[in-house]
């Protein structure tokens, strides 16, 4: 009963924050409305008794991607409200609308085709049974480092790799170009006054020394 | 199905939850009393500090001066800027205080953990019970997953004040936080290699009793994971946590001089109270994690063993003080760090320092779990430094080789 309830008040949060997302003008409400829905996951996969998954839905997700979301979008500037009449790919609505309506159909199929094969419960595999008597976190700890123990390093790999690329990427230019980058130009910052009157210093172009 | 499973939870349900209730109520009771305890201690021995009176009006020592500020800031004119985003304004102030009650919610404050029987469990009304909110499985997890969603009130308020000075400190205060929480985590990572759950519960039972033997004289050392962990993930979670705080001398985020209030420039009247209630909460909590973490929670000295309940209780609170009294001498005593140094500082000695202690730590678990001779355990030792320093070369060399050959193509391109 209490399992309902909590699975009732739980699916609320996450489908009006999942609304919230799709709804919200502004790309930051859109991102905050996306935490919800995080941490209205994290409430079923309590309810579900896998508070590992809980935790760590709220410490990766919601702590860490949704924040470089937040970072992009305040950094990149694009945190106003947009005028959604503008389409930026031709025929993009239409298209929306037909893969949402098939990934929706795919996922009613899987919760009533395939309710017990999902889950595990009804497997029969005692290993996959819930009341085995070791907590979730040992469970996933053990099959992480003997089964998956290949999957995981390479992941693990994979990840460092993504991050080292990210930095050769950026880092393309000569550094003889970025030292041109940091001249004073380049670092002029706009400034308007209070009353949105250009307020803003003028700084000239400091010439290089020609040694 | 999940509620059964906890054994102190069987029985009748409506018992059950009136004694939740009440435990969340104390908590939240004792966070507010103790925060405004706090700002009065603070005050007080930094006036000491720096030869000053300090707050001697309100109530006897001036103990009731935080709560006439609070009643002062309820009455104050609320503020909210033009430019604002009203709704991620008026939301963020929130999003700063729950996650710093709920991470209380964990904290073992006391119970009596002595003998073999000694699990903390104390009887409220004929109801078996402990002294702390909740126990959940992932225990320290719950800190990290809360002190992560903290970092979002920083960073919408100082987005959504639509000013210059609040978005400066916002983003220094979410480029802070991240990094000092991969050094956090490390130093707990340590914790937990020793102690082999997450439950804070079981962690503060696990260092009840007495410790290893100091000099051959018994029962004079705590059980405490200080002595098995070590002194390095200690002090990296002290500095660490510090940072996390936005504590001086890591008070970047809102300094003064340099970007007026930092993120809370544009609060006012009861919203900007509580931000400051949420900043003060965290010292508490974090004092409250250290405590159970590295120094036994509600366990006193080993050699010291009355009877009761309350005495973890004031084991845990003199324990908190010596914590909330280290952050006041290091406010008092030192500057505020450079942006640089602070990255630094982060990045290039606490990450490495912890995360080589963490290796260390699991080289010699998994040594003790093999039951290795003293002999593997230095040769392996010994060469496994050396493959390390030989690597640590080799990325020094490189880095310095690279070094080079950018400051030669600058000075080609540049004549």
């Amino acid at each position: 009963m209490a399992e309902f309830i909590t699975f009732f008040f739980g699916a609320a949060i996450i489908l009006a924050g999942a609304i919230g997302v799709v709804v919200a003008r502004n790309a930051v409400h859109s991102a905050l409305f996306l935490i919800q829905t995080l941490l209205g996951v994290a409430v079923i996969f309590v309810v579900q008794e896998a508070h590992f998954l809980a935790a760590v839905q709220i410490v990766v997700y919601a702590g860490a991607i949704v924040i470089v979301f937040l970072f992009v979008i305040m950094l990149l500037g694009v945190d106003k409200a947009e005028d959604l009449g503008v389409e930026p790919i031709a025929g993009q609505k239409p298209l929306a609308v037909v893969l949402g309506a098939s990934l929706l159909a795919t996922a009613i199929t899987f919760v009533l085709v395939a309710t017990d094969g999902a889950t595990g419960v009804g497997s029969g595999d005692p290993e996959r049974q819930l009341d085995s008597g070791i907590t979730d976190i040992e469970r996933i700890g053990r099959v992480l480092f003997t089964e998956y123990a290949v999957a995981f390093q390479l992941t693990a790999a994979l990840l460092t790799i993504g991050v080292i690329g990210a930095v050769v990427l950026t880092r393309s230019q000569s550094s003889a170009d970025q030292l041109d980058d940091l001249a004073p130009a380049s670092v002029d910052l706009p400034s308007l006054a209070p009353e949105g009157a250009n307020d803003e210093h003028h700084v000239d172009t400091v010439e290089e020394d020609a040694s | 199905m999940m509620f059964a499973q906890d054994p102190l939870y069987a029985g009748d349900w409506l018992g059950d939850a009136l004694i939740a209730g009440l435990k969340v109520l104390v908590a939240f009771a004792f966070l507010l009393v103790a925060v405004m305890l706090n700002i009065w201690f603070l005050r007080k021995v930094i006036s000491d500090f720096q030869n000053r009176i300090g707050p001697n009006t309100a109530g006897r020592w001036g103990i009731l001066q935080s709560l006439a500020d609070g009643i002062k800031l309820f009455f104050k004119e609320d503020l909210i800027p033009e430019n604002s985003d009203r709704f991620a304004f008026k939301l963020a102030p929130y999003l700063s205080l729950v996650p710093a009650f709920l991470v209380f919610a964990i904290i073992p404050i006391g119970g009596d953990f002595n003998g073999d029987d000694g699990d903390g469990v104390v009887s409220i009304f004929g109801h078996d019970t402990l002294l702390q909110v909740a126990d959940p499985p992932v225990g320290v997890l719950w800190f990290l997953a809360m002190s992560s969603l903290a970092i979002y009130g920083v960073m919408l308020a100082g987005w959504s004040s639509g000013s210059k000075y609040p978005l400066i400190g916002s983003v220094r205060a979410s480029a802070q936080m991240v990094s000092y929480e991969a050094a956090l985590g490390l130093a707990l990572a340590s914790v937990l290699l020793v102690s082999g759950t997450l439950s804070t519960h079981a962690m503060v039972i696990d260092q009840s009793g007495e410790g290893p033997a100091f000099l051959g004289i018994e029962n004079i050392l705590p059980a405490w994971y200080l002595l098995p962990v070590g002194i390095v993930p200690f002090v990296v979670f002290i500095i660490a946590g510090t940072a996390e705080l936005n504590h001086p001398p890591f008070d970047l985020v809102e300094a003064e001089q340099e970007i007026v209030g930092g993120f809370h420039t544009e609060y006012s009247s009861i919203r900007f109270a509580l931000f400051f209630l949420a900043e003060f909460m965290n010292q508490i909590t974090m004092g409250a994690l250290l405590v159970t973490l590295f120094l036994g929670g509600p366990n006193g000295p080993a050699f010291f063993f009355p009877e009761g309940w309350w005495i973890g209780v004031f084991w845990f609170f003199v324990k908190l003080m010596g914590f909330l009294f280290l952050l006041v001498w290091v406010r008092a005593t030192l500057p505020r760090f450079r942006y640089d140094q602070l990255m630094d500082f982060g990045w290039k000695l606490l990450i490495p320092l912890s995360l080589g202690w963490f290796i260390l730590l699991a080289f010699i678990q998994v040594g003790r779990d093999e039951a290795w001779s003293t002999a593997q355990f230095v040769g392996l030792g010994v060469g496994l430094a050396a493959v390390f320093l030989a690597l640590a070369g080799m990325l020094t060399l490189a880095i310095r080789n690279a070094r080079n050959e950018r400051i030669e193509e600058m000075e080609d391109a540049h004549g």
